[in-house]
């Protein structure tokens, strides 16, 4: 491994939130790597979206802070991390329904569009040129996910599957370093994860960029991640490869109470 | 620039061309006569400040998703405006009849200073948008609406004891704004020219990535910001710039009437011009498509002037006309049986385009002889 | 000092009044979250019952306010009324901003509609006294019989209002609903006949609140819940939209700030006070001065 790869694109030193006294997170310590796919498990509860959240911006942590690219991130807002190279999906799929397929991926590439207003009502080159461009960022990044067919439809008329993918199209065209992906393979079907599974190999070759997962399925979250990291109760309290955390007791312990070993098999 | 870009100016400049050139032959030949001047050039200006209204409010309601109850009151900010500077600049000499260039410059000055006085305005109603929506946003724009009117009545310089000196409703004869009938057919190019220019403007707004950053933040406000879309800044900056077009809509209206009130743009009173007869035009229309609005603002104008003056409502039962005397009343049944039965207006999202929708048109026509519903056309404009 | 103190009861009693229609838009917001615009229209239903129920008392040999009884009654009706025909078919197809455009159109309604009877509007209308006249006299300021029923009765209502929702089935079943509505299926509840019920109970309120206000200012016109129904709206928000303590604070609030505007600074400017406090509140402390801010989950 180089120099430069082992230094972490995105940091968190004792990153914590609570809610009214609830400590839904505490001390959260992570470093990713460029080009590293880490995954973040835990049982329903445990804070994992919280952690996206405190990562994205929409919630201000009480304690610690998130730092990416060496620069401190606390007390911006959303819009801002994600200028700063932090993109997420949601668990729920939140896409700009009302709005074409390409113009979800074309809103997304807000910072990099420059004209300005005065360009953009008098219709100037200089707007055509921009526009021209970003159209087909889009449909090369709609490509990418086999959705360039259904570039002119509803957002809302794609199926289910290819919502998942419009919304990890839609946040790569933040042009992101680091990608948090919140249940991506949730309520898909076999064919659809494989698909997926797919996308996010080839989102990671080509972007070269940092991923963070938060997967139920824990078969695609061995197969793909290269580090896990177990929550429970708001604290991490497992980190290691996939082989590592599936041997862990307390990893066994959490997600299963406190006795038989027998079934903590099967997450291996 | 490609290709459909290019021939679509062509086409639209061209008919924009034509459809001025009918619009002189017809001033010219009818111009003189008493139906034209007195009627219809009246009912044009009418238009052009409902159309401005109608379509400005969408910009926020339709394509930004809030609901803004105070609208007229930005309108209102520009009737003023412009009144009060045109009396300034009648006071100080600059013009003395209502022609030449020398007017021409002072009238267009009072537009342009209209909207960015109601632009300014709108930017101090944006600022509580970015931190509430919905129910809440609705009551504060209201509340600005009714502030603004109470403000304005108790200006010394306007309201109550300015203006006419001494009566609510001011006139704007003496002022040079308020256009006589002759005027208002002498100088019907402006109103028509301004709206135009404006609409196109406001097309220009939501077919560019500010429309697009707009549109993202009403279907999901969330999802917008952890798109990188700087979701405050879109919000004030529509706010201003909706604010703008109604402020233009405010000095057109102090043109084309002989008196200013600020009754005429409280939150509801007996006549069409407030707040939720705009909101009324804008659901009609289509929340999300501008030609929806122009469209809704003709009609609304014609239906309130058919059951103010039309001759087939005395063939009505009584108490048809009666409630006719109360348009509001029919306006209220006609938005909640919109909402009920077509939420999302006559055009729903769509946008009328000289180069598709003649094509779109034909193959519809040609589905419906099919017995079929070739809707794809205009769900392919929905989404452009 | 006696200006001070007449300023303190007209508040009181102006603060009373927007308190009882803050509560019908509290509890209408806290079960379906939308703003029932058209709840102030419901004084103007109420005002005119009372109009054409007093004289049918008197000649019962009856006191006058027991009209109210009635104005209960059909302003609870009417609350009814307009969720079943208009809220509930939105709700159940459109958005939070279909359902809020028609309740500003049910108030256009009712208003314009009020206006086309001919027995009622367009002209206002002097109701005649509802109360015996006079009062006490408090280090020399009159403290008039109606301001002090108003406030008693306020208060008495409130206090009613409050050990319905906590002690009786169908108060907890309203805080369930308002609470989770699905859950609140499962429990067993029907939600149809809950919402049903908080919008009889706030639109009978209203009649009440119209009570006391014609017994004050006894002239009734087709607009006079309007503006009265915002300005005790901007109360509900002010207290904490969906809490019954919230609104009743909110209302007193409203009512002294209302009053101290009037009486020191101008008349004509009171509205746009009532408003910039509104702004005020919203931006500094959104969910209210007793509310408890909770964000978008995501």
């Amino acid at each position: 491994m180089s120099e430069a790869k082992r230094q972490p694109i995105l940091e968190t030193r004792g990153l914590g939130i609570s809610f009214g006294g609830l400590k839904a997170v505490q001390d959260f310590n992570l470093k990713l790597s460029p080009g590293e796919l880490a995954g973040l498990i835990g049982p329903n509860g445990a804070g994992k979206t919280t952690v996206f959240n405190l990562l994205t911006g929409v919630y201000a942590p009480t304690e610690g802070s998130v730092i990416l690219g060496g620069e401190v991130l606390n007390g911006k807002k959303t819009h801002q991390f994600v200028a700063a190279g932090i993109a997420r999906t949601f668990q729920n799929i939140r896409l700009f329904k009302q709005m074409s397929v390409i113009d979800n991926v074309k809103a997304a590439f807000a910072k990099d569009v420059k004209y300005r207003m005065g360009a953009a009502l008098f219709r100037t080159p200089g707007y055509w040129r921009a526009e021209a461009a970003l159209e087909r960022r889009a449909m090369e990044l709609l490509e990418i996910f086999r959705l360039e067919r259904h570039a002119r439809e509803l957002a809302s008329s794609l199926p289910y599957g290819a919502q998942r993918k419009l919304e990890i199209a839609r946040a790569l065209a933040t042009d992101m370093k680091v990608l948090l992906l919140d249940e991506p393979a949730a309520g898909m079907n076999p064919t659809e994860t494989a698909e997926l599974v797919e996308c996010i190999s080839i989102v990671r070759e080509r972007f070269g960029i940092a991923i963070l997962l938060i997967e139920h399925d824990m078969s695609l979250v061995m197969k793909l991640c290269e580090r896990i990291t177990v929550l429970d109760y708001g604290q991490t309290i497992a980190e290691g490869s996939g082989e590592e955390i599936a041997a862990n007791p307390r990893v066994i312990a959490a997600y299963l109470g406190d006795n038989d070993g027998e079934e903590g098999e099967r997450l291996a | 620039m490609n290709k459909t870009v290019k021939r679509g100016y062509i086409v639209n400049g061209l008919t924009a061309v034509l459809a001025y050139a009918a619009f002189c032959v017809l001033a010219a030949t009818l111009g003189q006569e008493g139906g034209f001047k007195l009627i219809i050039a009246p009912g044009i200006w009418q238009c052009c400040y409902l159309i401005l209204l109608a379509a400005s409010l969408n910009l926020v309601l339709g394509f930004m998703g809030q609901l803004s109850l105070g609208h007229c009151g930005f309108m209102a900010i520009g009737a003023y405006t412009a009144a009060l500077m045109s009396l300034a600049f009648e006071r100080a000499g600059v013009y003395d009849e209502k022609s030449g260039a020398a007017f021409l410059a002072v009238l267009f000055l009072c537009i342009i200073s209209a909207g960015l006085l109601a632009a300014a305005f709108g930017v101090l109603v944006g600022i509580p948008a970015l931190r509430l929506k919905g129910d809440y946003l609705a009551i504060i724009t209201l509340g600005f609406g009714l502030i603004i009117v109470n403000v304005i009545n108790n200006l010394p310089f306007a309201g109550q004891n300015g203006l006419a000196e001494g009566s609510a409703a001011a006139s704007l004869y003496a002022t040079g704004l308020g256009f006589g009938s002759s005027d208002r057919v002498a100088y019907l190019w402006a109103g028509v020219g301004v709206t135009a220019l404006c609409v196109t403007l406001m097309f220009m707004f939501v077919r560019s990535k500010y429309g697009r950053a707009v549109r993202a933040i009403r279907d999901d406000e969330i999802a917008a910001a952890a798109s990188g879309i700087n979701t405050g800044y879109y919000k004030v900056l529509t706010f201003a710039f909706s604010a703008f077009f109604a402020g233009v809509a405010g000095a057109l209206y102090a043109c084309c009437n002989a008196s200013l009130s600020t009754v005429s743009f409280s939150f509801t009173n007996g006549s069409i011009l407030n707040s939720t007869f705009v909101v009324v035009m804008v659901v009609l229309g289509g929340m999300g498509s501008l030609t929806g609005s122009v469209v809704s603002a003709v009609v609304m104008f014609l239906l309130n002037y058919q059951i103010a003056n039309g001759a087939w409502v005395d063939a009505l039962p009584g108490f048809i006309q009666g409630a006719f005397t109360y348009p509001m009343l029919v306006y209220a049944v006609v938005l909640i049986v919109i909402i009920m039965f077509r939420p999302k207006g006559i055009f729903g999202a769509y946008e009328f385009s000289l180069l598709r929708t003649p094509g779109e048109l034909a193959r519809r026509l040609r589905g419906l002889g099919r017995g079929k519903r070739a809707n794809k056309g205009g769900k392919e404009a929905a989404a452009q | 000092m006696g200006v001070f103190l007449q300023t303190l009861f007209v508040g009181l009693r102006l603060g009373s009044v927007y308190a009882l229609i803050a509560l019908g838009y509290t509890m209408v917001y806290g079960i379906i979250r939308l703003i029932n615009f058209a709840h102030g229209d419901f004084i103007m239903v109420g005002g005119y019952t009372l109009i054409f129920t007093v004289p049918l008392m008197t000649a019962a040999g009856l006191p006058a306010w027991l009209a109210v009884v009635i104005a209960i009654a059909v302003c609870a009706l009417v609350g009814v009324g307009v969720e079943l025909v208009a809220y509930r078919p939105v709700r159940r197809k459109g958005t939070g901003m279909t359902a809020l455009i028609t309740a500003v159109a049910m108030s256009l309604f009712l208003e314009n509609l009020a206006q086309a009877i001919p027995a009622i509007g367009p002209n206002p209308i002097i109701a005649s006294q509802l109360f015996a006249p006079g009062g006490f006299r408090v280090a020399g300021v009159t403290l008039d019989f109606v301001t002090i029923y108003t406030i008693a009765v306020s208060a008495a209502v409130m206090l009613l209002l409050y050990v319905f929702t906590q002690k009786t089935r169908m108060g907890r079943a309203m805080r369930c609903v308002s609470e989770d509505k699905s859950a609140a299926v499962l429990m067993g509840i029907s939600v149809n006949r809950t919402v049903l019920t908080t919008f009889a109970v706030g639109s009978g309120l209203s009649a009440v609140a119209a009570l006391m206000y014609v017994a004050q200012y006894p002239k009734v016109y087709t607009t006079m819940g309007s503006l009265l129904g915002l300005k005790a709206f901007v109360a509900a928000v002010a207290g904490g939209i969906g809490l019954i303590p919230g609104a009743m604070l909110g209302g007193l609030v409203i009512g002294l700030v209302e009053s101290f505007t009037t009486s020191y600074i101008s008349s004509s400017l009171t509205d746009a006070v009532v408003f910039l406090i509104l702004i005020a509140v919203l931006l500094i402390k959104p969910a209210g001065i007793l509310g408890k801010n909770v964000g978008e989950k995501v």
